[in-house]
């Protein structure tokens, strides 16, 4: 595919020429195979490639021109207004510290909370699947908590948080090897 | 599975009476299991002092569908107490057995019995236990059961066996409760003490954890994430009624009835973290137990009531402790290795079992709480979890992962005898043993 952009002006000179061998072979009424050892990629309906499409087009099978990709504002938080505000963030092994790759995702919630008193979050804490049910369920207390606190210290009121853990018993992936662990460590901010 | 020949010493140069003994452990081994059985039962291992016991199948009992001479062979050998000799025929209690022929067969005791149908759609069982070596009756019981009773009047019949040649009281007419997931689903179940006749007690689309038995038998406590938080509940289980007893800001967890049934201790985060607290069986006077600033959980009391065991942080890695339920400093008491949880007391006190890692295994673990010991290891699988003694303080039970399923085990506390209660539906997990009593 990447040839076809690259080869774009070859491509439409070679097309042209093959339009015009087709239309000089129909008059023949012979029967030759058209397409065979056609230099050029197959093209559905159309033997000439429109000028104006562009690269935009030209990794997809339609080479629609009025294509338009929606985006929904519907969602309960409004949070896709300010360009999808993270909602999960990620512990490492062992550990409850939100980490600076994430103090983004916090500054903006706690914006948005403090923006509206009326707006509730509930934090869920959760853990991989390593260890015993109830030590694990603390252990993604902790991580809630410690997303919570992040919240009220930049402004937000402790009655629109509530930190709560689900433990080991909600994973958000299956599977027993790290990738899975790393992506089982997190915290999740839901609307309440 | 076992090797062909499992002694260090050839086989064939054991006495006649040797040799038969063994084959006769052999059979015993593998264990038949009626066939409408919901959790499939495999023992292992050896135990030291056993009697050897013949239960002759009842009379009429394929009748009234149920084997219950099978379910009295199961329960004895579960022990570790007892090995099962051949039984050929049907005995019923009215027999006058020769003991010449049982003690030709090795058996040092001898059960028989009958089922039979009354007029009211009820049954009426009989058995007698004869002690072979002396040549006297020991004793007998009739009961009249409900069809839906049999299996319990089996295992009451393995109770009194248990009590008479043992001097202690057996646990095969208690129950067991455990939690499953399968399919999306989670239930909390309660089933005869072999894993047997499981009824749902909860249904639940989200997870339910860790259920503790009211010291009467008659509630279960348990954590439930229905409302998208843990909240504990406690539900009456021949009725269904439940009531919610901690519901507080944040989790609600672990829950451990006091032995006079009266209170609750369990783990909150109301106030921040993960911490001990004390409440009656209602939710009510709530006091807090521990102040860390650690993770405080699993809380289980003493025999006596007076002090809690519980896991914390506070030093590092989870370990176990115990603090006086009247308030004061905790006591560490798990020095080995630096992952120690799910601790459970044995009914005597003497005995903590709990969960410890190594590598990357979970082990069951049995500690003598006298100074000075050292832990014993009970079992050879990596995924074990949940511990919990029988009543007679005999047998434990716990959840591990075998053959790629979640299973329960019981185990004898010396580790010897295991038995693996494998359900045939779904995963199962978080095993209690309920109370005497039913």
């Amino acid at each position: 595919m990447s040839t076809l952009i690259s080869s774009n002006r070859r491509a439409l000179g070679a097309s042209v020429w093959v339009a015009a061998l087709v239309a000089a072979l129909s008059g023949c009424a012979s029967s030759v195979k058209l397409n065979e050892d056609a230099p050029v990629e197959s093209r559905t309906g159309t033997a000439v490639l429109p000028a104006t499409s562009g690269a935009a087009n030209a990794g997809t099978a339609s080479t629609s021109q009025s294509r338009v990709t929606p985006v929904d504002l519907t969602g309960s938080s409004g949070a896709n207004a300010v360009g999808n505000l993270a909602r999960v963030i990620y512990f490492d092994y062992d550990s409850f510290v939100v980490k600076d790759e994430f103090r983004p995702a916090v500054e903006g919630h706690a914006k948005l909370l403090s923006a509206d008193r009326k707006k509730k979050l509930s934090v869920e804490g959760h853990t991989d699947e390593r260890g015993g049910r109830e030590y694990n369920l603390a252990l993604g207390q902790k991580r809630a908590e410690s997303v919570a606190k992040a919240l009220t210290l930049l402004g937000v009121t402790d009655s629109q948080v509530e930190a709560v853990s689900f433990g080991k018993e909600r994973p958000a992936v299956t599977g027993s090897d790290e990738a899975a662990f790393a992506k089982n460590r997190r915290a999740e901010l839901n609307n309440r | 599975m076992h090797a062909l020949n499992p002694l260090p010493i050839p086989i064939c140069s054991l006495t006649l009476r040797l040799q038969r003994a063994l084959m006769v452990l052999v059979a015993a081994m593998v264990c038949a299991v009626p066939a409408r059985a919901q959790f499939r039962v495999e023992i292992s291992g050896v135990g030291a002092t056993q009697v050897p016991i013949a239960i002759a199948k009842f009379r009429d009992e394929d009748k009234a569908g149920q084997a219950l001479a099978n379910i009295i062979r199961s329960d004895l050998e579960r022990s570790g107490l007892f090995r099962n000799i051949d039984a050929p025929a049907v005995v019923d209690e009215t027999a006058q057995p020769a003991m010449s022929e049982w003690r030709s067969r090795n058996a040092d005791a001898l059960v028989g019995g009958s089922v039979t149908k009354l007029a009211d759609g009820r049954f009426d069982v009989r058995f007698k236990l004869w002690d072979v070596v002396k040549g006297a009756e020991l004793g007998g019981q009739s009961s009249v059961v409900d069809a839906t009773d049999l299996r319990l009047a089996a295992h009451r019949v393995a109770d009194f066996v248990h009590e008479k040649l043992t001097g202690e009281k057996g646990v095969f007419s208690t129950r067991i409760a455990y939690v499953t997931k399968g399919g999306g689903r989670f239930t909390l179940r309660v089933a005869d003490s072999d894993g047997e006749g499981g009824q749902v007690a909860v249904n639940s689309a989200e997870p339910l954890i860790s259920p503790a038995w009211s010291p009467d038998g008659k509630e279960l406590a348990y954590v439930s994430f229905e409302s998208q938080k843990a909240v504990v509940i406690v539900q009456d289980v021949a009725t269904g009624k439940r009531r919610t007893i901690a519901a507080f800001r944040g989790s609600n967890s672990a829950p451990a009835w006091s032995p006079d049934g009266q209170q609750l201790a369990l783990t909150l985060s109301r106030d921040g973290g993960a911490q001990l607290y004390l409440m009656n069986r209602f939710g009510e006077g709530v006091r807090r137990l521990t102040s860390s600033s650690a993770i405080d959980t699993e809380p289980v009391f003493s025999p006596d009531g007076k002090t809690v065991y519980f896991v914390s942080d506070r030093g590092g890695g989870p370990q176990i402790y115990r603090v006086p339920v009247a308030g004061g400093n905790a006591e560490r008491v798990s020095f080995s290795g630096n992952y120690n949880i799910s601790p459970a007391i044995s009914p005597n006190g003497r005995s903590l079992a709990y969960i410890t890692r190594q590598g990357n295994a979970f082990k069951l673990a049995l500690l003598d709480l006298s100074a000075g010991a050292t832990p014993q290891m009970l079992s050879d699988t990596s995924d074990d979890e949940s511990p919990s003694f029988s009543p007679n303080g005999r047998l434990l039970i716990y959840a591990t992962r075998s053959q790629g399923r979640d299973v329960l085990m019981t185990t004898t506390l010396d580790g010897k005898i295991k038995a693996r209660l494998m359900s045939t539906t779904a995963d199962v997990r978080e095993p209690t043993w309920g109370p005497f009593g039913r």
